[in-house]
């Protein structure tokens, strides 16, 4: 996400600006695994990267979730006390908050948080009118999307495997081959020490830490209004498992919090499960969890070691001449993407004489999301194209256009999951059960793929082994 | 409701499977001529066309027949009555006023109905809802999906295997993916009991020396990208599993089949009752809702064991669906019934007395030699023997009218000995 925020910033300026992703698709990092909550500050000290960047972050997504069409909403927050010491804490909380900036704070009353969120039992309540929620994933796209209408180019399947200082700046060696650059950001996330290490920058170390999620199906986002977090653990950086109502109306619990070894182990666990199941009943009694539909991670990349109390500050710096590090950029990452941007443009202003294209443009091409429209519109939109009124994903209602739509992305990504994180196709409570083998039929007719050439997330996923008739006739 | 257009019809029939197409066919020979056939896939039969094994029909035509053949059947008599119906078609939402909303690719179509019939069928239990732990690779497949993929599609799945759950459908893919050159390592099935039919057991796993493991699940999946592996764990009798019993087993496909749900997001749509237990709408025995003129029938309901049970049951749901369109339903009193010991539910929920009417009911574990009773409080009204009974099969019992003629309330028990 910040690196594609950084993508399209950057696409703004007279620039031959590339971006580099091993992946095949952007957001396939903990970008698309995380709470998708855009925070407000009540967490970091005062004139830290992460207060400023964060309060600042937040009032930039007002414009750009309008320019990039991503939808948001400002549902509020409850952070709720459930014992005395805790009510002292939201104070704490309160207090951090106001010198960050953020305005409309209240600390609420037992009987008024019951009223608000009539399913939580609490002493007492810290709300926070303008917290948000977000798409990080339609979010991140739609910042790529529209970094490369803008003139970026966006590598996919590109590994970084060495990078080296020369005379004309830096040779960045890809598995895609050689770059020569200028300048170079590392906005890598996990792997942000190891980049920086390719020109022997060897301070930083990352520790990796998972969070684990439960996805709740649609029935049971009525159970709360907003989000609804505790009293943060007296865990570095950690707020603790929450409840959040994700933008397409699921509800989240999660994320859990453990250091892990192996950087993208993103595995969900027994123990972790179950320690999300009893925080979410204990925070909301009624939840059900028959109604999870879904178990995922994310890995945050932290720059703050295990045993240490309170969380270091975002690292966001040129290390070396025109190499500009961006180092443990976990939350608020999400909320502090556009201004990360920004500040890192401002890095390089104050050194180049870099001039702003006359042509950018800031709008992304309007997405149509047939499920969230009208009937009157979705019945224009069907007599204008027969392939809105065919629906590939009977839990969500997305159509045969939107699928078509996603696999028509400009980076050309054709993967299930490409479709997924564009459409929510396959995201619903069958989970794909419905419409994988009408994606499936989509990319052999319409795309002339292969049963072989299909993949679920990246190029070594395929879906199939083969045709039956071709195996048999191999004898496999 | 929207502004749109909308046009008066007497009977929609949401779904052309097995039961939607049965339901159809039965009201129109009882009299309704408008009714339309609203089915999401391209095509009609439901499920019955990737069901290329045989077995069905036994009951209804007394031959083996094989999925697409049963439902041709139905196809067949669907057209020679000339019932129109829409494919590629989804129902959107019902309101309790009865006005349908439709998509298709010929347009958003706006009906208000006099009458409904819902008739959804029912989706599988996915990964997500049993919560298996571990990574999210290609690989992991519910058995329906892998059955569409294989059968309809030609995509074989994968060649190294392992099925969780000794569901019908798991124990038919096993076979199925043996018979396409794939080796199926085991079938885990965490309860201590086989959960499919007996001769499914039987001609699918046993004759193709596939070992079944009972009481056993998996406790992980391995695998970044593709699976690479799973974990199999023995579990206690409280479905937890046993520490030390994990065994990892190499493979590069998951298939499962954890049980299926009825689909109802359209009955919560137009206020229909559910049963929590079946996952269906709440029925009385002429399998009308809670909601006047709105009827439920084969596995939107329950989910059923054998097909031909589905068109039976939708055959009497067209029949009802008739007598209301044509107004010769009656206002009468009903009683409720109750799943008591050992019954996991019985439908319908509320019956007619004095009315000979048959309950169907499924059982909470396996047994031999049983007795099953109908009780009115403490007194039996009717008693039956079973010389097995099983939670995978659905269990009838037929009661006269004259059986039920004074009871208050109706409740089911298996007895013991």
């Amino acid at each position: 996400m910040v690196g594609c925020a950084l993508a399209r910033e950057f696409s703004k300026y007279e620039l031959k600006t590339v971006l580099l992703e091993k992946e095949s698709d952007v957001c396939c990092g903990v970008s698309k695994a995380n709470s998708g909550v855009l925070h407000t500050g009540l967490y970091y000290k005062k004139g830290s990267l992460k207060a400023r960047l964060c309060v600042e972050g937040r009032l930039m997504y007002k414009r750009l979730v309008k320019e990039l069409d991503v939808p948001c909403t400002l549902c509020g927050k409850h952070v709720v006390a459930r014992t005395e010491d805790e009510i002292k804490d939201l104070e704490r909380l309160r207090d951090v908050g106001e010198a960050n900036g953020v305005r409309g704070l209240t600390i609420i009353s037992r009987e008024l948080a019951k009223k608000r969120e009539p399913n939580v039992d609490s002493l007492g309540a810290l709300y926070s009118p303008v917290a948000g929620i977000v798409s990080p994933y339609l979010f991140t796209i739609a910042l790529a999307e529209n970094a490369s209408s803008n003139g970026v180019n966006v590598y996919l399947n590109t590994k970084v495997t060495g990078i080296k200082q020369v005379n004309e700046g830096f040779r960045v060696t890809t598995t895609q081959g050689d770059f020569t650059a200028d300048i170079v950001i590392n906005s890598a996330g996990l792997y942000a020490d190891r980049i920086a290490s390719m020109v022997g920058i060897d301070q930083y170390r990352l520790y990796p830490s998972r969070g684990e999620y439960l996805v709740l199906d649609k029935d049971s986002r009525d159970l709360i209004g907003g989000m609804v977090y505790p009293v943060p653990p007296k865990v570095a950086g950690y707020l603790g498992i929450h409840l959040t109502p994700t933008i397409d109306g699921n509800l989240l619990i999660g994320p859990s919090s453990e250091f892990i070894d192996v950087l993208e182990d993103t595995r969900t666990t027994e123990e972790r499960i179950l320690e999300l199941m009893t925080e979410a009943k204990d925070l909301l009694p009624n939840i059900s969890l028959k109604a999870v539909i879904y178990a995922f991670s994310g890995v945050r990349s932290k720059i703050t070691p295990p045993n240490e109390k309170e969380a270091r500050d975002f690292i966001i710096q040129e290390d070396l001449v025109d190499f500009i590090n961006l180092i443990g950029i976990e939350s608020p990452g999400l909320t502090s993407s556009p201004a990360i941007a920004k500040f890192v443009v401002q890095l390089v202003k104050e050194k180049r004489d870099i001039r702003r294209k006359k042509d950018f443009s800031p709008i992304e091409r309007k997405t149509v999301r047939f499920n969230e429209t009208s009937r009157e519109k979705q019945s224009s939109l069907v007599n204008e194209d027969p392939a809105y009124g065919e629906m590939v994903c009977r839990c969500e209602h997305v159509t045969k256009r939107e699928v078509l739509d996603a696999l028509n992305n400009p980076f050309g990504v054709k993967t299930i999951a490409a479709v997924k994180y564009r459409t929510r196709a396959g995201m619903g409570r069958c989970h794909g059960g419905f419409c994988l083998p009408k994606i499936v039929e989509i990319l052999e007719k319409e795309y002339g793929m292969a049963a072989e050439e299909m993949t679920l997330k990246n190029t070594d996923s395929p879906l199939f082994i083969g045709r039956t008739k071709d195996l048999r006739k191999k004898g496999v | 409701m929207c502004d749109l257009l909308s046009r008066n019809i007497d009977l929609i029939v949401v779904g052309g499977g097995p039961a939607g197409l049965a339901a159809a066919i039965s009201a129109r020979k009882e009299g309704i001529k408008d009714l339309l056939i609203v089915e999401r896939n391209n095509w009609l039969g439901g499920i019955l066309p990737q069901c290329i094994h045989d077995g069905f029909g036994l009951i209804i035509f007394k031959e083996t027949l094989t999925g697409p053949e049963y439902a041709q059947k139905y196809i067949d008599e669907v057209k020679k009555l000339e019932i129109p119906y829409i494919i590629d078609s989804m129902v959107l939402e019902i309101t309790p006023e009865k006005d349908v909303i439709v998509s298709s690719p010929k347009g958003l179509l706006v009906f208000h109905a006099k009458a409904i019939i819902l008739a959804m069928g029912c989706r599988e239990r996915t990964r997500g809802q049993i919560r298996i732990p571990g990574s999210r690779p290609a690989g992991v497949y519910t058995a329906g999906v892998a059955q569409n993929l294989v059968n309809l599609k030609n995509f074989m799945v994968g060649k190294d295997i392992v099925v969780l759950g000794s569901g019908d459908i798991g124990l038919i893919m096993t076979r199925r993916l043996t018979f396409e050159g794939a080796k199926v390592h085991v079938v885990a099935e965490i309860l201590p009991y086989p959960s499919g039919l007996p001769r499914n057991i039987q001609q699918c796993l046993i004759d193709y020396d596939v070992p079944l493991l009972l009481s056993h699940t998996v406790t992980e999946i391995q695998g970044q990208n593709r699976v690479e592996a799973v974990v199999v764990s023995q579990v206690d009798e409280n479905s937890k599993p046993i520490e030390g019993t994990q065994q990892r087993i190499a493979c590069d496909t998951l298939i499962l089949s954890v049980g299926l749900i009825p689909e109802n997001e359209l009955s919560k749509t137009c206020g229909v009752d559910l049963n929590q237990i079946t996952g269906g709408a709440v029925v009385k025995e002429n399998l009308e809702t809670s909601v006047q003129g709105i009827f439920a029938c084969g596995n939107a309901l329950h989910v059923h064991d054998v097909v031909d049970y589905v068109s039976l049951e939708a055959q009497k749901a067209g029949k009802s669906v008739a007598e209301y369109v044509l107004g010769k339903q009656r206002k009468v009193k009903r009683i409720q019934t109750e799943a008591g010991n050992g019954v996991r539910y019985v439908l319908p929920d509320f019956i007619r007395r004095n009315v000979d009417l048959e309950l169907f009911m499924r059982v909470v574990c396996p047994g031999k030699d049983k007795h099953i009773g109908v009780f009115d409080g403490k007194k039996l009204v009717k008693k039956k023997k079973f010389r097995k009974i099983h939670p995978a099969e659905m269990i009838k019992m037929r009661l006269k009218g004259s059986e039920t003629k004074n009871v208050k309330a109706l409740r089911v028990e298996v007895l013991e000995k």
